[in-house]
Parts: structure tokens; sequence; C-alpha cells
């Protein structure tokens, strides 16, 4: 018991400071913040709100909190739909070209965002997209696609062929199958896929850093960083506050569904 | 179901004395068909958003284009010019030295956790929900919890360090060349290692209890299981997971230029800061693209062994 507990500890501390460090910052008054002399790890002088309400009354951060609701809901949505429409023929069907398209899809699920984003500026600015949040909804499907499909692909193959037999048996063509007999059986990928897509389109960064730059336009991630940092002064309570509620719908998401993540998680790997 | 079978028997056999029964060759067209149409938007949207651009990204890196200019073809001189640079170097030695040291701290430390998981059995929930949190959190705004963790004044680090006696002075650990790579290896191993943890503990689940208590009973102890079965066994898993892992860490963008935006003198910089910050900041998107391009031979390798991996496991089966 003591042997396990103890070396597992470090790994907890290691993992959760951080976090706890954060909500501790944002809470704590600037007299208390930016005294050298006080422990840092506790509050000591008070709680304060002070960040946060500096947060909502001086800064655009509820409309970057709704952008990023718009953006990576509408872009949840559309590769969901994209990806169940995509792996269901790649996991049941078979047909010419089903093989490399299998693969082509694997190796867009590898493709780091970093590598493209210099092509893709032009691309959003051909289509005339820059500086609006379509730019996001329309690019975030590009890593999203490939992960949704991969994940349900391999969610449908559990499902027995059988009952989807019976149903084209009694008249159904192929997409009432899918949409009535294979689609309720598989809502745990589908709902694992959905997590997934919502949590990577809310933490994504680089492309919300450089297809969007008008202030009110941007994104959780891309405002808090970029616009509560003025030069060389930090407002860290106000950082760490914006940090904190920027995290908060994720967090809250996961304590839900704590085991839909864990299979998504090592579904890449392990399937 | 089986009534409801019957029923459409009879239905199609109502409806087969107006059309001709449905052959083989009908229902492969069709399905053939439904195929295609369903992958469609997945492929129109690869073939647009990801093919398209990636040869962009080729034709950029050949050509001198700039911000808002098409530029011209100039072979591979952005490559040569990029190879003959310091700064390049500098990048290339970072991307290498980052992605090794963060690789072996994620492999050798998500080991440890996992095997560490599997064997808890009290609050296990709790234990593996909080490991996995950083994982979950955005990097981008985690990533500025450690930097004012390690900001040169008020660092939490500095003065746990300064209570304990340990140093007697604050330690620059970002303005720090050597230190800030130190602390941007550290917050990538902090993000990562979950992934590592959770993928390999999925891996030992999988593992046949069988296996230990033959060995147990042939008398091997801990370290002999942990050698000859724990190992052998999960080494498809830990392959995948650290080639997957390559990847990522070698693109990261978000920590590097959250901490350090690539400084101190360029010390930090990866492939992906560096060319945002050549192709985006100084305008020249065909040496950016070249920068970016190093990425992909590494991608390739990567996506080769993964899928020989994928294919051999197959074949075991």
């Amino acid at each position: 018991m003591f042997t396990l507990y103890m070396p597992i500890t470090p790994f907890v501390f290691f993992a959760l400071f951080p976090l706890y460090f954060m909500v501790v910052t944002s809470l704590k008054t600037n007299a208390e913040l930016y005294n050298v002399a006080s422990a840092p790890f506790l509050i000591r002088r008070g709680v304060t709100f002070g960040h946060y309400q500096l947060l909502s009354t001086e800064t655009l951060f509820w409309s970057w909190f709704a952008n990023s609701l718009i953006v990576s809901l509408a872009a949840t949505l559309i590769s969901v739909a994209i990806g169940i429409l995509a792996a269901y023929p790649l996991a049941r069907l078979r047909f010419l070209g089903a093989e490399s398209f299998g693969v082509a899809i694997f190796i867009t699920y590898l493709v780091p965002p970093s590598l493209l984003f210099l092509p893709l500026t032009t691309v959003v600015n051909r289509l005339g997209l820059s500086d609006s949040l379509w730019a996001l909804i329309v690019t975030y499907p590009t890593f999203l696609v490939p992960f949704c499909t991969w994940l349900l692909m391999g969610y449908f193959r559990t499902v027995p062929r059988e009952i989807e037999e019976c149903a084209m048996l009694d008249g159904c063509n192929r997409l009432q199958t899918m949409i009535r007999i294979l689609l309720p059986v598989a809502i745990p990928g589908v709902i694992c896929a959905a997590l997934f897509a919502f949590t990577l389109s809310w933490n994504e960064f680089l492309y919300a850093l450089v297809f969007v730059s008008p202030a009110e336009l941007k994104t959780m991630t891309v405002g808090v960083f970029s616009e509560l940092i003025r030069g060389d002064i930090y407002y860290w309570g106000g950082l760490m506050a914006g940090a904190c509620i920027g995290s908060l719908p994720i967090v809250v998401a996961y304590v839900f569904f704590l085991d839909y993540y864990v299979s998504g998680l090592t579904a890449g790997a392990v399937k | 179901m089986q009534l409801k079978t019957v029923n459409g028997n009879v239905a199609k056999l109502a409806v087969s004395g107006e059309a001709p029964p449905r052959r083989l060759t009908d229902v492969l067209v069709s399905d053939t068909s439904v195929a295609y149409t369903f992958v469609a938007p997945a492929f129109l949207l690869l073939l647009f958003l990801v093919a398209y651009p990636f040869v962009l990204s080729v034709w950029f890196s050949l050509s001198d284009a700039r911000v808002g200019e098409t530029g011209s073809f100039v072979g591979l001189d952005n490559f040569r010019r990029l190879l003959g640079s310091g700064i390049f170097l500098q990048v290339l030695q970072n991307s290498i030295v980052f992605t090794a040291a963060a690789l072996t701290l994620k492999t050798v430390f998500g080991m440890a956790l996992a095997l560490l998981l599997f064997r808890v059995t009290r609050f296990k929930r709790l234990i593996r929900g909080a490991v996995l949190l950083p994982f979950i959190v955005p990097t981008a705004l985690s990533t500025l919890v450690w930097w004012w963790m390690f900001e040169p004044l008020y660092s939490v680090v500095n003065w746990t360090l300064k209570s304990l006696h340990v140093v007697n002075h604050d330690i620059p650990w970002l303005p720090d060349p050597y230190l800030a790579m130190l602390t941007v290896i550290v917050v990538n191993t902090w993000r990562g290692l979950p992934f590592f943890a959770i993928t390999l503990f999925a891996g030992l689940v999988a593992i046949p209890r069988e296996m230990y208590e033959a060995a147990e009973s042939d008398g091997a102890g801990p370290a002999g299981r942990f050698w000859h079965i724990t190992v052998p066994l999960l080494t498809p898993v830990l392959a995948v997971v650290i080639l997957f892992s390559a990847i990522f860490t070698l693109a990261d963008f978000n920590i590097v230029y959250v901490l350090t935006k690539g400084g101190p003198m360029n010390m930090t910089h990866l492939f992906a800061t560096y060319s945002f910050a050549l192709g985006l900041q100084s305008g020249q998107i065909g040496q950016g693209a070249a920068v970016s391009l190093f990425l992909f031979p590494i991608l390739l390798a990567v996506v080769f062994s993964q899928l020989r991996l994928v294919r051999r496991a197959a074949t075991y089966e």
C-alpha cells in the first residue's frame, strides 16, 4: 500500500500543481501577488474576484469565449457528420480505392498543423475567409475529420454486420440502415468523436493565431495570450483568470465523460 | 426480427412481378456508388484543404514568394540557403535535442506511471483523472501558468528553491538559453506524459494474466517478469506511442511560442516556430515553407513504420 501510493504522489503533484497554482494566482490580490516575501502557494490576504471582474469589463473576454464556442461547435458538427459518412463505407463496403483512401486518412491524421499553416493562410485569403470565424470553421475539419473517421471506423467494425443485413432485407437502403441501425448502436463512438473534436477545436492555437487578427474575433486561447500581454506589462492575475475560465468548459466535459476521453485517447494508438 | 424479415420477403415477392429481381452485380454497383457518395465530402476536404496546400507549400519552398507576391521559381535555393545558415543549423540541433529529451522523459516516466496506475486499487478513477488532466487543458493556456511559475522575479520555483536553501539567488530560467531549453522540455513532458501513461496502461491491461502466473510458477521474480513478459508484449504499443508522439513533439508550436518565442538567441526555436517567424513575421514565405517541409520526411518515416507495425499486428491475429 505504502510502496504504491508513495511513488504515485509525485506524479499526481506534478500533474496538478500548475493547475492549482493557476487557480490560486487568479484569486490573489495584486498586493499579495507581487510581494516577494509572501509564500506563493497560499492565499493569506483574502480572496479577490477582481481579476475576473477586470477580465469581464476591460477586455473582450466574453467575445473570445463566444467565438471559441461557435467555432468549436460548428467545426465539431461538420467534422463528426463528414467522419460518420466516410467511416461507414471504409468499415463496411468494398470499393475500388478503399485501402488507399484509408491510408490517406491515416496520413492526414498524423499531419501536424504546423506543417501546413503557411499555405493554408494563402488558401484562406483566396477564399476571402481571413479575419472571420469561417476561416477556422473551414480549416479545423482538416485535422478533425481524419481523427473522427479513424475513431469511428474502429467503432463501426465492432458492430456485427448481421443486424444491418436484417434491416436491408426489410428494404432499408444504406443511408437508412446507417442512420437507424448502426448509429444508435455506435452512439458511444459518436460521443467520443464529438468530445475529442470539440476539445481539439477549443484548444487549437496556431490556426486561430494566424488566420484571425481583429481582437473582437479572436478565440479564447489566442485572446487571453495576445490581448492580455501588452508590451512588457503582464497582468498575471488576469492572465491566470482567463486561463482558468478558458479551461473550464473542457475540464467540466472531462469530469463528466472521463471514460470516453480515456477510450478516445487510446484508440489512436492501440486500435 | 424474424417476423419482420418474413414480411420483407413477402413485400419483395409482391413487387417482383413488376421489376426484375436485383442481381448480385446490381447490389455491388449500387454499393460502390453509395461508398463513393459517402466518402466524397471527406475526400474533397482532404483534396482542397490538405493535399492542395501541401502542393502549394512545396511550390513556395521552391520559390522566392513573399507576403503578397507570388514569387518566381528559384529551385533548391531556399534549402541551400537554410543549410548554410547558422540559425537554421541551430534550429535543427534544438529540434533534435528537444525531441530526444522529451521523448525519453515521457517514455521512462510514462512507463513508470503506467505500471503504478495498473496496481492502484483505491481511488482508481480519481488518480487516473488527475493524471490525465494536463493533456486535456488547452496547452496555450496551461503554458501561461508555467511561464508565471518561471517568471524571473516572482517564480514560485525559485521561491521554493531559495526557501529550502538549495540556491541563494534567483535562477534565470527563461533568459538563459540552456535553462530555457530545459524548461520547454519539462513543459512538453508535463503535457505529453498522460498520453504515454494512459496508452501504456491500456496496453498493460491487455496482457493476459495467465502469462504472469505461469512465469511466477516457473520462479520468475518481479524484474524477470517485467523484462521477459511486460516489455516484449508491450513493445508494439510502446512503438506506436513513441512514433505518434515523435511527430507531435517535433512539430510543437504552442509551448515554445508562448514560453520563449524561440529565444533567447534562437536557442529554443523549433521547425514550427522558426517557420512562423520567417514566413509570417518577416514575410519570407518561401523560406518559411522550406523550414516546415523539413517535418515532412520525418512524418513519412513515421507513417511508414506505423503502417508496417499495424500490418504486422494484423497478420499475427
